[in-house]
């Protein structure tokens, strides 16, 4: 058991979990504030790519998550547009904004970068007198990560904070449960949705880049397999609350590095119940965890005065 | 806009709505209307549903926008884009169906579209000790803390109308306030706002209750199909003269109730016990008889167990324990066709979503049960539509249903055609019990006079019938017995002759029937 739970094992779930807690993060936002963005994993591929493409060319990786952020405010605008403008069916065009971000950064990467290249992206950085500790290998399980792993779990109880403590929160929250109410007390609920939306899109592009440049550090087809939708997952396994979305990425994640783990050291498992054990084990907590309080009422319903 | 500010003094004293015109797709809702506020009275704006009162409010309140017309307060034009202006310009609105967020507490309810005083950090515990003081002030019970959902709806409601203090409100838009309240709680409303007027408020009063009218407003604008009728001193008007207004036609008031000729029970029910759907406890124990030709009205207040109660006899909703007998047989456990064919009729609350389809056509929801029974089938596949066809127009002529034809989307007709159309339907199959919940809700009062001549007349000819409403006025001018219930348990059963509203009302505040006498 002991060549299972490594320090190291422990260490790669939390780098895992990065991508998860920004976009998981974000689409609590959106969420909150009533809209269900499931173009999440097609948003995260195109950060992902612009993300890469802009470290490729300049070799700076602050230009490179900029980028990365800037195409994730795009898209989110146009999901804004399609979902409060538009008010159109959010499941669906959730899905067409996934398709389009899955054809167009595989179109961009064949057209401009062609065979996978390799970049160097974001390194590990040692926190001084911490990364040390031996004791239960809590140096190298907390304290050597690149800086996005460090800013994702910094952004856990920033968001905690700001969803309960602060009136833009309050706003959200009540443009969720009851947009009716929030617009009755003078609140623009498109804006708040416009922003919330926006939002989860220049998170999602920070995952996506958090995955092309500095926790794989290379872009190919497809990069993301469908973690974006895991994402959207864990917003409903964590009850919407930032604080549950940073366990179930950890739960997560923690599989995930798992199974690397054991399919690393030989164990005679197939292969492809390895893969598979992450997602049926959030499925089943799905199950048990789909009834909250917190779930946003308004959750997919356009607004519409005077109803 | 911080705390501080929200203690200047009201700013409105006159508001002017002039030549308010308001077209939606098809229909004139307000036409070329007048009406004005002064600060220290109370106006009622009276009329039947669709009358245009509440399109009224809400152009003024900032959520639709007039075609022609325009506001002037303190004699400025003003224009009113949205309900943030309105706020702003000190206008406040307590809607009808209550614009609180559930799951947040009173305080956090309060907060929301406020400028917090300690810039981007909620100060709510701010917010508690104003409201605190406001509640004492004005004599409002509530506790900051508590989330919205555990509040009853009396309760909900004094929080709006601290809310509407806390940001100041001038002027003061009150939608159908008493609807859902038992007599009692209207007591305590109006002494709050009669304490509003002395402050400097200005009211305005949206009822279609005549008594509450004529009890509290200075005066009143009625209001009939979108034009005003008039407006009028309070002093000198009566319920006759008013609902003359409202209506344009002579009505009548009271009904003619022949003495009580009733024969055994067709509806019994027997310690019977159900789930609300939250999951606890909706009904608990609940025993009732109702004898053929006699109304047994339920009183009480919204969300007692009126609903579930309804849903249990109905077979919509199990009970968990108890008997439920109709005409001696037990149908506890009966899928709802079942129990149809044994006889029951049922009105249900929420007519548009339990009681008919909206997009299917007039005949199609006569025979929404009945499809597949005698005389509308042929071989158990074939609808017989010559003879649905003649069954609906039987029916429409009979119960004067303003419809186009047959063949009219339901949607496209009035709350109370359709309610009608509802009744006609279920009285069609002449069942030995009718269930009727909130019959008259949302109906004009010709349909309303109808429906109770109606059921009046199915009780003399020996229906047993129960009469689920949260209009003690119905409750009164229609029932041999009235049964009280309050969460989820029937307080008491008296006779409609031995007992007074106010007794009624503090039964359905949760006294029992000792206590009341």
């Amino acid at each position: 058991m002991n060549e299972i739970f490594t320090a190291s094992v422990f260490a790669s779930a939390i780098r895992l979990a990065t991508p998860y807690i920004f976009a998981g993060l974000g689409e609590t936002f959106s969420q909150r504030s009533g809209v269900l963005n499931l173009g999440v994993d097609g948003i995260m591929l195109m950060g992902a790519f612009t993300g890469f493409y802009a470290v490729y060319i300049t070799e700076n990786l602050l230009i490179g998550v900029l980028v990365a952020m800037l195409t994730g405010l795009v898209m989110g605008l146009a999901v804004a547009f399609i979902s409060v403008t538009l008010k159109a069916e959010q499941g669906i065009s959730g899905i067409g904004v996934y398709l389009f971000g899955l054809g167009l950064s595989e179109l961009l990467f064949q057209k401009l970068i062609g065979t996978p290249k390799s970049i160097v992206g974001f390194t590990a950085i040692s926190i001084p007198g911490l990364s040390d500790i031996q004791f239960l290998g809590i140096g190298e399980i907390f304290f050597r990560h690149n800086l996005l792993v460090y800013v994702a779990f910094a952004l856990v109880p920033i968001s905690a904070y700001v969803l309960n403590r602060t009136p833009l929160g309050l706003m959200i929250r009540a443009v969720g449960q009851n947009p009716q109410a929030a617009d009755a007390m003078g609140i623009n609920v498109a804006r708040v949705r416009y922003f919330t939306v926006t939002l989860g899109g220049v998170m999602s592009g920070l995952a996506g880049a958090s995955l092309s440049i500095a926790l794989l550090k290379v872009f190919q087809q497809n990069l993301t397999s469908g973690m974006g939708f895991i994402a959207v997952a864990l917003v409903y396994f964590g009850g919407w609350r930032p604080f549950g979305i940073l366990a179930g990425a950890m739960l997560f994640s923690f599989v995930n590095a798992l199974q690397l783990q054991i399919s690393g050291i030989g164990v005679d498992i197939p292969a492809e119940f390895a893969v598979m054990a992450p997602y049926v084990i959030t499925i089943i907590t799905l199950i048990f965890a789909s009834k909250r309080t917190e779930k946003p009422t308004a959750l997919t319903k356009p607004f519409e005065r005077g109803e | 806009m911080n705390a501080t500010q929200f203690a200047a003094p009201p700013r409105i004293q006159h508001l002017h709505m002039q030549g308010i015109v308001k077209r939606f797709p098809g229909v004139l809702a307000v036409d070329n209307v007048d009406f004005e506020v002064k600060a220290g009275e109370i106006h009622a704006l009276l009329g039947e549903n669709g009358a245009g009162k509440s399109t009224l409010m809400k152009i003024l309140y900032g959520l639709y926008q007039q075609d022609e017309g325009q506001v002037l307060i303190n004699g400025q034009p003003t224009e009113i884009r949205s309900p943030s202006d309105s706020i702003r310009q000190g206008i406040g609105m307590i809607h009808q169906h209550f614009m609180l967020v559930p799951s947040l507490t009173v305080a956090a309810n309060v907060a929301l579209g406020v400028k917090s005083s300690r810039g981007w950090r909620l100060d709510l515990d701010v917010v508690s000790r104003r409201l605190e003081e406001l509640s004492l002030q004005y004599n409002l019970k509530v506790n900051p803390n508590t989330p919205v959902w555990q509040l009853a709806v009396g309760e909900q409601q004094r929080v709006e109308i601290l809310r509407a203090l806390y940001k100041n409100a001038a002027l003061l838009i009150l939608d159908e306030p008493t609807a859902v309240l038992t007599p009692q709680e209207v007591d305590d409303l109006f002494r709050v706002l009669n304490k509003m007027t002395k402050d400097g408020h200005a009211l305005i009063f949206i009822s279609h209750k005549l008594h509450e009218v004529l009890a509290i407003s200075d005066r009143v604008t009625v209001l009939r199909d979108g034009r005003r009728v008039d407006t009028i001193p309070t002093e000198g008007a009566t319920k006759l003269s008013l609902a003359e207004m409202m209506v344009g036609r002579p009505v009548v008031l009271e009904y003619k109730k022949l003495p009580l000729q009733a024969a055994s029970d067709r509806l019994v029910l027997q310690d019977v016990s159900a789930l609300s759907d939250r999951g606890d406890a909706g009904l608990n124990g609940v025993s009732l008889s109702v004898r053929g030709g006699e109304i047994v009205g339920l009183a009480g207040v919204s969300g007692n167990g009126q609903r579930e109660l309804a849903e249990v006899i109905a077979g919509l909703r199990p009970a968990t324990s108890g008997g439920i007998l109709i005409g001696g047989i037990e149908t506890r456990g009966k899928s709802p066709s079942v129990i149809n064919q044994l006889g029951l009729g049922y009105i249900p609350e929420e007519r548009m979503i339990d009681g008919a389809v909206k997009e299917f056509t007039v005949s199609e929801n006569f025979i929404l049960q009945d499809h597949g029974r005698q005389p509308y089938v042929r071989g158990g596949i074939f609808m017989k539509f010559r003879t649905i066809e003649n069954a609906c127009r039987e029916a429409i002529k009979q119960y004067e249903i303003k419809t186009p034809g047959t063949d009219t989307p339901l949607k496209s007709l009035s709350g109370g055609n359709i309610q009608k159309l509802i009744l006609a339907r279920e009285l069609s199959r002449n069942p030995k019990v009718l269930v009727a919940a909130q019959p008259t809700r949302g109906v004009d009062i010709g349909a309303t006079e109808y429906i109770h001549q109606r059921l009046l007349a199915e009780r003399d000819q020996g229906m047993a019938i129960l009469l689920i409403s949260e209009d003690l006025d119905e409750i009164m001018a229609l029932s041999d017995r009235v049964a009280v219930m309050y969460e989820g348990r029937i307080v008491g059963v008296v006779d409609r002759d031995a007992v007074t509203v106010r007794q009624i009302g503090a039964m359905m505040a949760g006294s029992s029937l000792e206590m009341v006498e």
